[in-house]
């Protein structure tokens, strides 16, 4: 058949998994899945197609198949045999091996092939399975596919135990105008779909798959959700537009709405002016974390008292829906008005001795205790960056506060506004501005990619609130480990990296993670000693700076030799990695490496006492000696000027030294004290690497 | 729509799908849910079929009848359909349509991700909170685990918040001025209640006696188990959750004490659950056969409506 014939027999296929209302959250990952998954379930049963998409709504998930050929490709099947001259005789006629295998696989002895091989000679069986009608191919994708879903939580219902997000419903599967038929526990595939919920009636036939799409659109669904998120992103930028302003961009909440709708139609409401008074956040976070709506601004960036809502359902009788949203609204807003009132009626200070009532975890103490090790370990953190004398204090005073906001009404409601209530209510309360920006700060970053402290305090306070929790856990033998890690453990060191290298933080690493850990063996808390609790942090923290620095473009081996070399201070850690990467372009570097490490290997970089220059003969290692002499000032003088390409290019110098010692000198002389002594010479020069790199961590195989 | 006619019209509605009304639990449970016609019943392989008003008592929502939203009991329409059908979804709106008047097509109804978990019940179940127009209506659950027992068959619950449901109804925004009657007004009834509930429950609950309530229900409900009666013992489990919310809305717990109180109302719970199923048993679980005539018509119109086997279609 040739390609065009094929092209014109080819048809669409399409799988529709309709079911109760799957979790938005579910449904991106879901749809990745399909196109993933589906696409490599379609080849491995041998269907020929063009395309795979995968579309979704809340109820249906589908795969969309263009161009599929009505057979799939042949299968060719080549199974080796035994060695051509165990098969064939001298004369070259077939033995009674060669017959037997020919039997087994199904072919004649004539036609078994013979192939060259590195090994030898050897036989061959080469058999032709024909194509699967596709039909029949589909048929076993689309089912291996249902059955190989899974989901963040997954459940069963009726009488069943077949897990799926939400119950399924119904299974549409076409190929062209034909069913694809297979059943997944009792549910037979069929040309039936429904359409919108609540704006038709009864199932919906599909005549053939090419007609799924636009049979669903009339059904007022629109499947593809790219479709979906454009309209809602256009539909409520329109909104905004007509009240005189522009909706808060949120991708998340966009993204969510996607999958919340299957006929989304944007409108406005509005709210109270007067609750315009309440701080933005305490405006914007029911509006969008609870009834996901896009709120208002005007061109200057200020709050509007209106918002977008995403209704799924038809363009008409819009007043009822408004209205009820309307009313939602503003019963939140009067009520976060209410805890606002209620909140403000005490300074913030006094919300403190109710952090008694709140535990950070059983074994750990209350949050109370943690605001007491949080203050103790900031101030010592700001110690060790010589933050001046106003600024420890606004660390004390920022660290005493930074959980207050935890006991009052607002954040009790909405978590989500902890530190943000905490810098308001404080503000308010009297504090300075400094302090109030410090407890804002003190969370961040809150998630990946988020905006990280600026102020000193606010730094010293986010180290010492991240490490306190990350110690505490690490203490009573809370680890992450693979995909477990209920208490995001993960993000906090993250965090603490990110702030780190981000704001160039030298706090030695080592000793906070001990002094945070020492602090909880004070209350008698801890389950290992603060020794392996700290040895336990680092070992992570050194996972995460090594990703961290591979994301940054840097060579893994080249990471790994800088942080071998240390970590202690992290932005040093950082520059000695970037110096290396950028070293590594240039032929010096490299035969100093391979220099360094041979020095290395033989001699170790222990210091093994000083060279004897009289004991020095041969031309080589006088050579080397003053080149040693020579470089090892300059390094020891770039090293402390974190000049590390410096560094490096001075230690590069000694790459010639190196490799004329290695051809003109015999290290291991007969005489003893000559031998100790060119060891000694050995052990210096690799020795100036210490505290840079660990040399010997760099594959030199890959070289460039 | 009166709040009572409302609630009539629920009771017709579910009475033609087949449920059993009962009526109210006669001891102070926190939610539906609690009760034994759905706690114990969605235990077991039974079917079971059942509404009913369940008023609920919340302690800490109590504001002295003065939050127009939150008040100390509420109301809610409590429905167990099991094995959860598989059209469950479709009867539910027929509630909302059917029974109440709600038009879809005028409204914005949608089926927001909420799995519900009951820690001092072992309890969790997934579904969804289903709202009316940006309102949360009802809270909808396929139960998966209950009393620490994987569900066998799973049941669908449906749970109406009856005051909000009515305030969106009669269109007011204070949950005192519903009309329960064309004549009388919630608040009439209820506001005393509510005052005076607050007022104990904040301020005169005496936290001593309460803990001697608590310790004495529960070594109840224990020898009510020892004795294997588990109905009597799991009414003193729910006496003991009820204290327990008292004590807590009071003030009076501290973080471990808390802990520990939730712990042993889970312990009594679960006792009564596995208890429960092992009565059920030695009893040839009684309610196996009932509701059998409406499964086998559900069968039949599945079937009827079940297309005319794949592939046979093929042009």
């Amino acid at each position: 058949m040739d390609e065009t014939a094929r092209a014109c027999d080819s048809r669409d296929a399409v799988l529709e998994i309709g079911a109760e209302e799957i979790p938005a959250r579910f449904l991106p990952g879901a749809l990745e899945h399909i196109g993933r998954e589906g696409a490599r379930l379609l080849s491995e049963e041998r269907v020929a197609y063009r395309a795979a998409k995968a579309l979704g709504t809340p109820r249906r998930l589908v795969l969309y198949v263009e161009g599929v050929a009505p057979v799939g490709p042949p299968l060719v099947r080549e199974v080796r045999g035994p060695a051509y001259s165990v098969a064939f005789d001298a004369a070259g006629n077939p033995t009674r091996a060669a017959e037997g295998f020919a039997r087994s696989r199904g072919v004649r002895v004539e036609d078994l092939v013979t192939r060259e091989e590195p090994k030898g000679r050897f036989v061959y069986a080469v058999s032709q399975e024909p194509g699967r009608p596709a039909k029949e191919a589909l048929g076993s994708a689309f089912l291996r596919l249902i059955t190989g879903m899974s989901f963040p939580k997954s459940m069963r219902w009726g009488d069943r135990e077949f897990r799926f997000a939400r119950p399924i419903r119904w299974i549409l599967a076409l190929f062209g105008d034909e069913v694809v038929p297979f059943e997944v526990d009792g549910i037979r595939s069929n040309r039936l779909s429904s359409g919108h919920r609540f704006l038709t009636k009864g199932m919906l036939e599909v005549t053939k798959a090419e007609d799924y799409i636009e049979a669903l659109r009339a059904a007022y669904c629109v499947v593809d959700q790219r479709e979906r998120r454009e309209a809602i992103s256009r539909g409520a930028a329109e909104a905004a537009k007509a009240v005189g302003g522009r909706i808060v961009e949120d991708a998340s909440l966009l993204e969510e709405l996607t999958f919340l709708a299957e006929h989304p139609v944007p409108l406005v409401g509005r709210f109270d002016p007067d609750l315009l008074r309440l701080p933005r956040e305490v405006i914007v976070t029911p509006m969008r974390d609870h009834q996901r709506y896009f709120p208002v601004e005007d061109e200057a960036g200020r709050l509007m008292p209106a918002f977008v809502a995403i209704r799924d359902g038809l363009s008409s009788h819009l007043d009822a829906v408004r209205r009820g949203n309307e009313r939602v609204l503003a019963a939140r807003l009067q009520d976060a008005r209410f805890f606002y009132e209620e909140d403000t009626k005490v300074p913030l200070d006094r919300y403190i001795e109710g952090l008694t009532g709140i535990i950070f975890h059983e074994q750990l103490g209350t949050m109370l205790d943690k605001t007491r090790r949080i203050e103790e370990l900031a101030v010592d953190i700001a110690g060790k960056l010589d933050i001046p004398d106003a600024v420890r204090a606004v660390v004390k005073r920022a660290a005493r506060l930074c959980k207050a906001d935890l006991v009052t009404h607002m954040v009790k409601e909405f978590p989500e506004l902890q530190g943000v209530m905490g810098s308001e209510y404080a503000r308010l309360s009297g504090e300075a501005g400094d302090v109030a920006h410090a407890i804002f700060e003190h969370y961040l970053p809150r998630f990946a990619g988020d905006r990280l402290p600026e102020s000193r305090a606010g730094i010293a306070l986010a180290l010492a609130d991240k490490m306190d929790t990350v110690a505490g856990f690490f203490g009573i033998g809370i680890q992450p480990s693979g995909s477990e890690d209920p208490y995001a453990l993960r993000r906090q060191i993250a965090g603490i990296v990110s702030i780190l290298l981000e704001r160039k933080v030298s706090v030695p690493l080592s000793w906070l993670a001990f002094r945070s850990a020492s602090l909880f063996e004070k209350a008698g808390a801890l389950k290992l000693p603060p020794e392996e609790v700290s040895e336990a942090i680092l070992d992570f923290v050194r996972q995460r700076l090594r990703a961290t620095f591979i994301d940054r473009g840097i060579r893994y081996d080249l990471v790994d030799a800088a942080l071998g070399a240390g970590f202690d201070d992290v932005p040093d850690a950082l520059l000695r990695a970037e110096a290396l990467a950028s070293a590594s372009g240039t032929e010096e570097f490299w035969r100093a490496v391979t220099g360094y490490t041979r020095a290395s290997r033989i001699a170790g970089t222990e210091d093994r006492g000083e060279v004897d220059e009289s004991l020095l003969d041969e031309p080589a290692e006088k050579a080397l000696f003053a080149a040693y002499t020579d470089a090892q000032d300059k390094v020891a003088a770039m090293v402390k000027r974190r000049d590390y390409p410096g560094a490096l290019a001075a230690m590069a110098a000694l790459a010639d030294p190196i490799d004329v010692f290695f051809r003109d000198v015999l290290v291991m002389a007969e005489d003893e004290p000559r031998r100790r002594n060119r060891l000694a010479l050995l052990a210096r020069v690799a020795g100036l690497s210490r505290g840079i790199a660990d040399l010997s961590r760099v594959v030199q195989a890959e070289a460039t | 729509m009166t709040f009572q006619d409302m609630i009539r019209r629920l009771e017709l509605y579910w009475s033609a799908q087949g449920c059993v009304l009962q009526q109210p639990y006669d001891v102070e449970v926190g939610a539906g849910t609690m009760a034994p016609a759905t706690f114990l019943r969605a235990l077991g392989p039974e079917p079971w079929k059942v509404a009913y008003v369940q008023p609920s008592r919340r302690p800490a929502d109590a504001r002295y009848g003065e939050n127009p939203n939150r008040v100390f009991l509420h109301h809610q329409y409590q429905v167990i359909l099991k094995p959860s059908p598989e059209d469950v979804v479709e009867i539910y709106l027929g509630s909302l349509t059917d029974a109440l008047g709600i038009d879809p097509v005028e409204h914005d109804i949608r089926f927001v991700e909420d799995n519900w978990e009951a820690p001092t019940l072992g309890a969790w179940g997934t579904g969804w909170e289903v709202w009316l127009d940006g309102m949360e209506i009802t809270q909808f659950t396929y139960f998966q685990q209950v009393g620490g027992i994987d569900t066998r068959p799973v049941s669908a619950e449906i749970t109406y918040g009856l005051e909000r449901l009515c305030m969106y109804l009669q269109d007011v925004d204070n949950v005192f001025d519903l009309a329960w009657t064309p004549d009388v007004t919630y608040g009439e009834i209820q506001r005393q209640f509510e005052v005076e509930h607050s007022k104990y429950g904040f301020e005169l609950a005496d936290v001593r006696t309460l803990n001697l309530l608590f310790d004495t229900y529960e070594a109840e409900a224990k020898r009510g188990l020892d004795a294997g009666v588990v109905l009597p013992a799991y009414d003193y489990v729910l006496k003991c959750s009820h204290i327990f919310n008292l004590l807590d809305s009071r003030g009076a717990l501290g973080v471990s004490e808390r802990t520990a109180f939730i712990a042993r109302v889970r312990a009594l719970a679960r006792a009564c659950a596995e208890a429960y199923v092992r009565k059920r048993e030695s009893l040839g679980f009684p309610l196996m056969a009932a509701f059998g005539v409406r499964s086998e018509q559900a069968e039949a119109e599945r079937q009827k409506a079940e297309p005319q086997g794949g592939g046979a279609s093929s042009g």
